[in-house]
């Protein structure tokens, strides 16, 4: 039986320093700085260009302790396994290759490249940090914006269409190992990406990543809002291990039990106030009909 | 030793020889027996080498830009729409100076689809800033792979290596094959001057602002543009290095040739035809029989595009009467990119040779021997350039 983790236990060696270029109350910077602790020094970093490009630094000042190759838009997955084609080649095949991209490089843009190297099993972890929307180019929709939100390229009547489910089409890769994570949940992300790393293949992570920029809630209430986010049934913590699907940590306690309605969660930022009482009843009527599911199908959960 | 093989197994026996380490390609025509043969070459054993068959000619360069970064020789080939695809990329990798080698099997542009010969796949690739060089046969293949990765790796900028697709990569030719200790000797392990490593972390390709910054120790780093001025001046500087490494490729092999210009029959020539790839090859056919019938005309090859070898053109062509420039390609509503170039080039010269341009070969359309000599016959006399305007040769219409 290992040792429960706690923010007391973390080691306390950081890879991502302060004075970093992300806005205040940033969901990416709470997860980056937990994942990189589970991670480990012995890491490669992949990134395309999006927030987490402006959270490192400026050259020639970078504030990520760790190497880090910065790629093209679409390239992601596919530099990182040019890194790890390199890797192999010189025999240290011991380091960790993480690439980690916005949900616009790995929903949209990345997603071929992704795709590519999945399928040909590639020995990576991908972080996709889904913040809803192109939001270092200024809040434009991207494949994983809900439907209904405000951007700035739906900015009247919201996104007509709804998002796609990332995590499915990676299960749909037959991957070892895919988890959901949250930024309001760092330990639980902590703990998935150390169990991430006795996998090998392509291993998939797809982090609920509050922003208040894009979002338009006070900087104060991120951690706050992803838990809601949880806690309404919006967006589950799972794992798929070995295809087995399992609901995790907060998630998994609330089976069985009363969620407090969805619209307790739109009502904390300004980027759904396009939704009609209408669209609500329709998301919770969504929400409700997926977690019967779950009840129904008897899904593990975790202690 | 001499074998015969097409124009891409000799482009796939220079990579090997080469020991590039991690290979990535996506499959076009004409290109595909070249990845082919890596691939089965590797599968073999006969080739330590990773061999990965990605999903897209865009991840095919990302593959080798990033495994470049880690410190590992990299090579791709591709063709055509292919080239297009990895635009981001190629200026990408030359940007992030990297020494990737890549053979681009000439070929035309859709649309319309294509898959036969020209040349607008490279030259529209011309100002991504890697180094384009052009050969004419398979000897030329192989050894200027093996001299690619010599000359990129000095001067930390990716290389093309062109040559016509169907013309040379698919005819088979006898050639010397080099031999693998020679080419130890002249080409030493790949030393990068910074990989991607956890022992010494660093940031690679960040955004850079739009003046100079300081780094955490007060030392003042490049801004964005003196990163371009650096790579601008490396280009021009390895105008010299080709040629060095020319020479020392003739100590090590005992064969070489003018790095920039391949001359045929022009030293006594009054008129020159110049043009890049194959098409210089056939070229000397029509000058030999046109030599017969009195023409005073040569042929002269360009073997490197970019860098322009504007010093050795304006050397070539001063105090001659008249070029006849033949092109597989041009920049749509002006003329041929290489008639524009060796214009410019020659604008400083005291004797300057008029310039004439022919546009051929376009898609493949097949290039007559009886047009070429047509064409130089009218155009090898005094005030035959009556218009700055490209004329087409094969032209139906």
């Amino acid at each position: 039986m290992t040792t429960k983790t706690t923010v007391l236990n973390l080691t306390e060696e950081e890879f991502v320093h302060p004075g970093n270029r992300a806005c205040s109350g940033c969901g990416l910077s709470i997860i980056y700085r937990t994942a990189l602790k589970a991670l480990g020094r012995d890491t490669i970093l992949v990134v395309p260009p999006s927030c987490l490009t402006v959270l490192q630094g400026l050259y020639p000042i970078a504030s990520t302790q760790l190497p880090c190759l910065n790629v093209t838009f679409a390239s992601t997955a596919a530099a990182a396994t040019g890194v790890l084609g390199a890797l192999r080649a010189q025999g240290r095949e011991h380091t960790t290759v993480a690439a980690w991209a916005g949900d616009g490089g790995t929903a949209d843009i990345g997603l071929q490249a992704l795709s590519g190297a999945c399928e040909r099993g590639e020995d990576f972890i991908f972080f996709c940090y889904d913040n809803e929307a192109y939001m270092n180019t200024g809040v434009q929709r991207s494949g994983t914006t809900p439907r209904h939100v405000l951007t700035t390229t739906t900015p009247i009547s919201g996104k007509p269409q709804k998002n796609k489910d990332v995590p499915a089409i990676m299960a749909a890769h037959g991957l070892d190992y895919i988890a959901t994570a949250s930024a309001s949940y760092p330990i639980d992300l902590y703990d998935k990406t150390v169990k991430a790393k006795t996998f090998t293949g392509p291993r998939y992570f797809h982090i609920h990543t509050p922003c208040p920029a894009g979002w338009g809630f006070p900087a104060n209430l991120s951690v706050k809002i992803g838990r809601l986010a949880v806690e309404t049934g919006l967006f589950d913590l799972y794992e798929i291990e070995h295809g087995r699907f399992r609901l995790t940590g907060k998630s998994a306690k609330m089976l069985g039990k009363k969620r407090p309605p969805v619209a307790d969660y739109f009502k904390t930022q300004a980027r759904f106030k396009a939704l009609s009482d209408a669209h609500i009843e329709a998301v919770q009527q969504e929400v409700d009909e997926k977690w019967e599911r779950y009840e129904k199908a008897g899904v593990p959960a975790d202690a | 030793m001499h074998i015969i093989e097409s124009g891409n197994v000799a482009a796939a026996l220079g990579v090997k020889l080469a020991e590039a380490a991690v290979i990535a390609a996506y499959p076009i025509t004409p290109q595909t027996p070249l990845t082919e043969k890596l691939s089965e070459l590797v599968d073999a054993g006969e080739m330590k080498a990773q061999y990965i068959p990605v999903e897209s000619e865009h991840s095919a360069l990302a593959v080798c830009i990033a495994a470049s970064s880690t410190g590992s020789r990299t090579f791709t080939a591709t063709s055509a729409n292919g080239l297009l695809y990895m635009t981001e990329q190629l200026n990408w990798a030359a940007g992030a100076r990297l020494p990737i080698v890549m053979c681009v099997v000439n070929r035309g542009i859709g649309a319309p689809w294509t898959v036969w010969n020209d040349h607008q796949d490279s030259i529209s690739q011309r100002d991504t800033g890697w180094i384009q060089l052009y050969a004419c046969d398979h000897q030329q293949i192989i050894d200027s792979v093996i001299k690619a990765f010599a000359l990129a790796e000095t001067v930390s900028i990716p290389v093309m290596v062109c040559y016509d697709g169907y013309i040379l990569s698919h005819t088979y030719m006898p050639f010397e094959l080099p031999d693998p200790e020679q080419v130890r000797a002249f080409l030493p392990d790949f030393s990068p001057q910074y990989a991607l490593d956890p022992t010494c972390p660093k940031n690679l390709n960040t955004v850079t602002l739009p003046d100079i910054r300081p780094d955490v120790r007060n030392e003042t780093a490049p801004g964005y543009m003196e990163i371009r001025h650096n790579l601008h001046t490396d280009m021009r500087k390895s105008l010299d290095v080709i040629g060095d490494i020319e020479n020392r490729f003739k100590t090590v092999f005992g064969r070489n040739g003018d790095p920039f210009i391949e001359p045929y029959r022009t030293d006594d020539a009054e008129y020159v035809a110049v043009c890049m790839g194959s098409l210089s090859y056939h070229l000397r056919d029509v000058i030999d029989k046109l030599r017969e019938d009195g023409v005073s005309v040569g042929v002269a090859g360009l073997r490197v595009y970019r860098p322009f070898p504007d010093k050795a053109v304006a050397e070539a062509f001063s105090g001659k009467k008249g070029l006849i420039v033949f092109e597989k390609a041009l920049s749509y509503g002006y003329q041929g990119a290489l008639f524009a170039d060796i214009k410019a080039a020659l604008y400083g010269c005291a004797e300057r040779p008029f310039v004439k341009n022919y546009i051929l070969g376009l898609g493949g359309r097949e290039i007559k021997t009886t047009e070429l000599a047509e064409a130089l016959r009218d155009s090898c006399r005094p005030g035959s350039e009556t218009s700055d305007a490209s004329e087409w040769i094969g032209l139906k219409m």
